[in-house]
């Protein structure tokens, strides 16, 4: 058999598997889960892809991503609440003015976790480029502190995350339901890998980013400033999470100052299934993360969170590397 | 009197606890290949390193026009116009052979093309697999292209380390052959085992042992010293 024979065949096993919940279960769920799934999915990659550039470019396994992520959502629901107060955006009966108080949430999230994001990195990640144990004990001790700052500042409770009115509810479609939000964060989710593929393949920056991702040291040779490349990536990384979760908040209607430990460990699994350090090998795992959890979730709740940690085992057992190159 | 273009003096260098380079000066004029030749572990690598300021010295200066460059970083030391093609060859092999190239392009000028023509006479190759990825190129096309990358920027100096290495000796003519058309455009600074294409390309050489200068002079009196190779490269005849 031909590698491109093989190739096609792991594919076609991936379709099946995927399809298969179909035999189980009413085509009107299995259309819903999928919806789910795919939301969630989506959810994922904005975490993990930052997670996953991060590793890939400045070879650093920032599990202070999670705590960013958890800003992210706070900041998010500060932003919308602020805005709301003001304006009465999102209580409003227009779409155009929920949208506009959506995407300035997700905005100010995105640009503040930027900046700390900046400063993480100058401050705390820089000093232990090269030594992996180091940056482990480092980002771990960041995530502690960034998430106490949390509960400094917003206290320890859950807070409920408010949702613009347009995007409560589902329609109903030939008897389908389908959840308004999901929908929503499914097209966000692609405009956005579109958007960071695009930069990543068009652009020179995106090429010397690609380049940097396989070879650092190199890129430095060839003239480039790599720390305002580690500098920048970082910021970019982490202005991802925070989007990412801003919109999770919105997808669970709450946010905790812990929010972040339980999705990073999800983005990990996401990042090494795909390949850690590539864009559409983030996008591929965490779709495959989102679907697997709904649909076992539906048929075995107790189970879900197993298929997820079953599927890292097998793509480990079988590429190990992931599922795709760094760089792609 | 001429100045060198890249004057190093004394310079020492460490990696880890290791006392690797323990005062090696030598010198590049206009119109020259020097090639730096020792056994394994002489420091001929960790000397290219350390002028690119990968490894940093602990002693010494290390001038570029007259300029220290002691204490830049890599990025710094490349833009003042010295390219560097490391032993692996430090190519993207995930990127095209014209991303590689757009990687290695600093600024882009009204020159850049012109350089680019340049490189495709040298190498025409390089041409043909414009839009291949650079790793699924031959060994000696990979070679071609780690050398002719740095050729895209007005470099006025190129440190080569061990081009030869792992080439069968047709593909070793060709290289040789090209890097006697890049004397052109660079001055070239080489680290080479091989003795054949050291003697090939080269116009002078310093002699390493153990982290020091040992010898240097013409390339065509070493030639000559059978005694000078056998005692420092271990080649008789």
């Amino acid at each position: 058999m031909t590698f491109s024979t093989r190739s096609w065949l792991h594919k076609l096993i991936v379709i099946a598997l995927f399809l298969s919940p179909i035999l189980l279960i009413s085509p009107k769920t299995y259309i819903t889960l999928t919806i789910s799934g795919l939301a969630m999915g989506m959810l994922l990659f904005l975490v993990a892809s930052g997670f996953s550039l991060i590793f890939g470019f400045l070879s650093v396994l920032n599990l202070a991503h999670g705590a960013l992520f958890a800003w992210g959502a706070y900041i998010g629901f500060t932003a919308f609440s602020f805005i709301n107060k003001w304006t009465g955006w999102g209580g409003s009966d227009s779409v155009v003015l929920n949208i506009a108080i959506f995407f300035l949430s997700l905005l100010a999230a995105g640009l503040f976790v930027a900046l700390l994001g900046i400063l993480t990195e100058r401050l705390v990640i820089r000093p232990v480029y090269g030594s992996h144990l180091f940056q482990i004990f480092i980002t771990v001790g960041a995530m502690i502190v960034l998430e106490e700052m949390i509960r400094v500042v917003w206290g320890p409770d859950d807070e409920v995350m408010p949702v613009p009115l347009n995007f409560i509810g589902s329609w109903d479609i030939f008897d389908v339901v389908i959840s308004k939000y999901p929908l929503i964060a499914i097209i966000l989710g692609i405009i956005i890998y579109l958007t960071l593929y695009a930069i990543l393949k068009k652009t020179k920056l995106g090429t010397v980013i690609r380049a940097g991702v396989e070879n650092p040291e190199m890129v430095q040779i060839m003239g480039h400033n790599i720390y305002r490349y580690f500098t920048g990536v970082f910021a970019v990384g982490s202005a991802l999470a925070a989007i990412g979760g801003g919109m999770w908040a919105t997808f669970v209607k709450s946010i905790n100052p812990g929010m972040g430990g339980e999705v990073i460990v999800f983005a990990l699994i996401v990042a090494i299934i795909g390949g850690l350090g590539s864009m559409t090998g983030s996008v591929v795992g965490a779709l495959m993360v989102g679907l697997s959890y709904n649909y076992v979730a539906y048929l075995i709740p107790k189970a879900a969170l197993g298929i997820t940690m079953l599927l890292l085992v097998v793509i480990l057992l079988v590429r190990p590397t992931g599922l795709f190159e760094e760089g792609t | 009197m001429v100045e060198p273009v890249l004057n190093v003096e004394g310079i020492h260098s460490f990696i880890g606890k290791h006392h690797i380079l323990q005062g090696i000066s030598f010198g590049i004029y206009p119109g020259q290949v020097v090639v730096l030749l020792g056994r394994n572990g002489a420091g001929k690598t960790t000397t290219l390193r350390t002028v690119m300021g990968l490894i940093h010295p602990s002693q010494g200066s290390i001038q570029f026009k007259g300029v220290s460059i002691r204490h830049l970083q890599p990025f710094e030391i490349a833009r003042l116009g010295i390219g560097f093609v490391p032993e692996d060859r430090g190519l993207f092999n995930l990127l095209t052979v014209e991303e590689n190239f757009k990687v290695a392009a600093i600024e882009e000028d009204e020159h850049t093309s012109r350089r680019l023509e340049t490189i495709f006479d040298i190498f025409p190759d390089l041409k043909r697999f414009w839009k291949s990825k650079a790793g699924v190129l031959s060994g000696g096309q990979k070679q071609m292209l780690a050398i002719a990358r740095p050729l895209i920027n007005r470099n006025e100096l190129l440190l080569i380390d061990e081009p030869s290495k792992g080439l069968a000796p047709i593909i070793i003519e060709h290289l040789i052959e090209a890097i006697l058309r890049l004397k052109e455009h660079t001055m070239v600074i080489l680290v080479e085992q091989n003795f054949y294409m050291a003697s090939q390309l080269g116009t002078d050489f310093y002699l390493l042992d153990d982290g020091k200068t040992v010898h240097h002079g013409r390339m065509e009196e070493l030639i000559r010293d059978d005694e000078l190779k056998k005692r420092y490269l271990g080649i008789s005849g």
